[in-house]
């Protein structure tokens, strides 16, 4: 017997309390100079002069204009994407057809390629030189260096958050709600407005949420397109970096503080959505 | 309403699931689907439902063609494996689904859709979980309500596809009962699949047994353990016991001579020999068969015996006289039935 020995500490890990300490401070010194310090310092530099000087730089007209265009871009841009996401999940989760596993694949390419690459798509395809850019021209109709590309660009970058979110939860419900709804007698709208909408919501406004995010902050695929005109083509993240490059922090600072507002908000909802969706169980179990 | 079935083909891709089938079901019948997993059950119920579709064949419901009827059209009744319950919708709006969606001109009254309702809940024996939601009751529960919302819509025909798959063994004892007492009542013709051979031998009016998307034998449950078909239907339903054997001139001729052969109407060649344990007799001469353990459980005496090396597992009733282990007996194998070995060898395409 040795009653001697020490009992070993009741648990699996048996790193030393060093360790522990310190790659835990390690993560949080980490987490606040990435993340909090960040944040923190955008709003201190924004705040710097005090709140009057911000306010004034939100109303200059052209920063009024870039507000303006971002909100109109996602107001086209998110709608746009929520219902191509939808078609596009219930295609895949509740078919299966030839060429499935490439359309799973095409909707994940605007998160694999370079928003750059993004951007240029369209000018490569839109722009003066483009393959369809002379057409247009004769026609008078504008896409690059108008709103029509940059609401392009960014739909097409946001493609996939909608779609992404739905098509594991529509692959894992299944389609024996629609089935009994269809031997109950009803149609097709019915059955989409009464049972697969009602089933999909928290995961629909959770992509949607991020899809919104990101269509407000996207700036490489916009920033190609844009032709950045003061208060016709610049965005909310473009303005920012042009008052920036002009050295008006005060402005710079403001316009990105809100953006970070943007962002704070987006994750308290998701944070609110996915309490719900995690109490639900997935949505609803 | 009478199903007629005529000729009905479907293929996956390469994988036939339907294979010929024709079949009748009398009006008011409970019928069986019964068979293994893959076996097509699942796929003629969902063509019965007009969820799929055959690619040749005729299906006729109360005289008629059903082909060109959409499935939202037909007003069959189907009870889905996991009941397939709108989950965000309460019991009560679950059931009454297929009343709220009828077009304007033929949908009931709001009065009469309650009333309704609350008159299948009351069939069901669950009033109290009107205003419940799925996942807020229990599998039996659910089980109930998806049986509601299928018969809400006046069905002309009922399809379960394995209504008691997803339940443990007591709650499904006593569903068994409850439904077959309810089909009594309403005498809808109803068809319903299942692997359990119990589940089919306890409720069913018929069985259709299938196997590869064919159907192998259509029967009651007594006539299709009595006389099976097939090989397949003999081992399906309860214990058998094989032994190879070769048929002369209408006389099954076993390996060991000691054992008497068996009058049979199987054509002549090689030919395998199925008994149930309960059938094997055993004579007090001694014989062939060498007696290696013997128990008593309740009721019954269990004999092993060894047989030119095969393993046999014969029941007596227990007041018997047992046979001494070590012993060599005679047996008695006229109860056998037998089957050519060709009609044993699996579907053609494998």
């Amino acid at each position: 017997m040795h009653n001697a020995t020490p009992v070993p500490r009741n648990t699996a890990i048996q790193e030393s309390a060093v360790t522990r300490i310190g790659l835990t401070g390690l993560t949080l010194v980490l987490l606040v100079t990435l993340l909090a310090l960040p944040l923190l310092i955008v709003f201190a530099e924004a705040l710097k002069r005090g709140l009057g000087p911000a306010l004034d730089a939100l109303a200059e007209p052209d920063a009024l204009a870039a507000i303006q265009l971002t909100l109109l871009v996602a107001a086209i841009s998110v709608p746009v994407n929520a219902i191509c996401g939808i078609a596009a999940a219930w295609c895949i989760g509740r078919f299966v057809f030839p060429g499935r596993r490439l359309l799973v694949a095409l909707i994940d390419l605007p998160f694999s390629i370079s928003p750059v690459i993004s951007g240029l798509i369209w000018v490569l395809l839109f722009g003066a030189n483009g393959w369809l850019g002379p057409w247009l021209d004769r026609h008078g109709i504008r896409i690059i260096f108008a709103v029509p590309g940059l609401v392009l660009a960014t739909m097409f970058v946001t493609f996939p958050f909608v779609a992404r979110e739905l098509i594991p939860l529509m692959q894992e419900q299944g389609a024996a709600e629609e089935d009994a709804a269809l031997t109950l007698g009803a149609s097709g709208w019915r059955i989409f407005w009464h049972v697969t909408l009602p089933n999909i919501r928290w995961a629909l406004l959770y992509g949607v949420l991020l899809c919104n995010a990101r269509a407000m902050g996207e700036f490489g695929a916009v920033a190609v397109v844009s032709g950045r005109v003061r208060g016709q083509t610049t965005t909310m993240p473009l303005y920012v970096e042009a008052l920036y490059n002009d050295f008006d922090s005060v402005g710079a600072f403001t316009v990105a503080a809100l953006l970070s507002l943007l962002a704070l908000v987006t994750l308290v909802m998701k944070a609110i959505l996915e309490w719900r969706m995690g109490r639900r169980g997935g949505v609803g179990r | 309403m009478t199903v007629e079935l005529r000729a009905l083909r479907k293929s996956f891709r390469n994988v036939v699931a339907l294979d010929d089938i024709s079949l009748t079901v009398p009006d008011g019948e409970l019928l069986a689907l019964l068979g293994p997993s893959g076996s097509g059950k699942t796929t003629l119920l969902r063509v019965l439902a007009g969820l799929e579709f055959v690619d040749s064949g005729e299906i006729l419901v109360g005289g008629q063609d059903m082909r060109a009827v959409p499935a939202r059209e037909r007003r069959i009744g189907f009870v889905f494996q996991h009941y397939a319950l709108f989950r965000h919708m309460t019991v009560a709006r679950n059931i009454s689904f297929g009343l709220d969606v009828r077009p304007r001109t033929n949908r009931p009254s709001q009065a009469e859709i309650n009333r309704r309702v609350e008159e299948l809940l009351e069939l069901m024996g669950i009033p109290e979980l009107a205003a419940r939601y799925p996942h807020q009751i229990s599998g039996g529960q659910r089980q109930r309500v998806a049986l509601a919302r299928a018969l809400a819509i006046d069905p002309s025909l009922l399809l379960l596809d394995e209504p008691f798959g997803a339940l443990d063994a007591k709650v499904r004892r006593n569903l068994r009962r409850w439904l077959r007492e309810l089909h009594d009542r309403m005498g809808l013709t109803t068809i319903f699949v299942t692997h359990d051979q119990d589940e089919a031998m306890e409720m069913a009016d018929r069985v259709a047994l299938m196997q590869s998307g064919r159907i192998e034998q259509v029967a009651g449950p007594e006539q299709l353990y009595a006389a099976p078909a097939s090989a397949f239907v003999h081992e399906f339903l309860g214990e058998s016991i094989r032994l190879d054997c070769t048929v002369r001139d209408g006389l099954a001729y076993f390996p060991n001579p000691a054992v008497p052969t068996v009058p049979t109407n199987c054509r002549s060649g090689s030919a395998i020999a199925l008994i149930r344990p309960h059938e094997i007799a055993l004579t007090a001469e001694t014989g062939p068969a060498e007696v290696v353990a013997v128990y008593i459980a309740g009721p019954l005496m269990h004999i092993r015996l060894v047989l030119d090396g095969h393993v046999i597992d014969a029941i007596q009733p227990a007041q018997n006289d047992r046979p001494r282990v070590g012993s060599a007996v005679a047996v008695n194998l006229s109860s056998a039935r037998i089957y050519p070995i060709e009609a044993d060898t699996g579907p053609p395409w494998l």
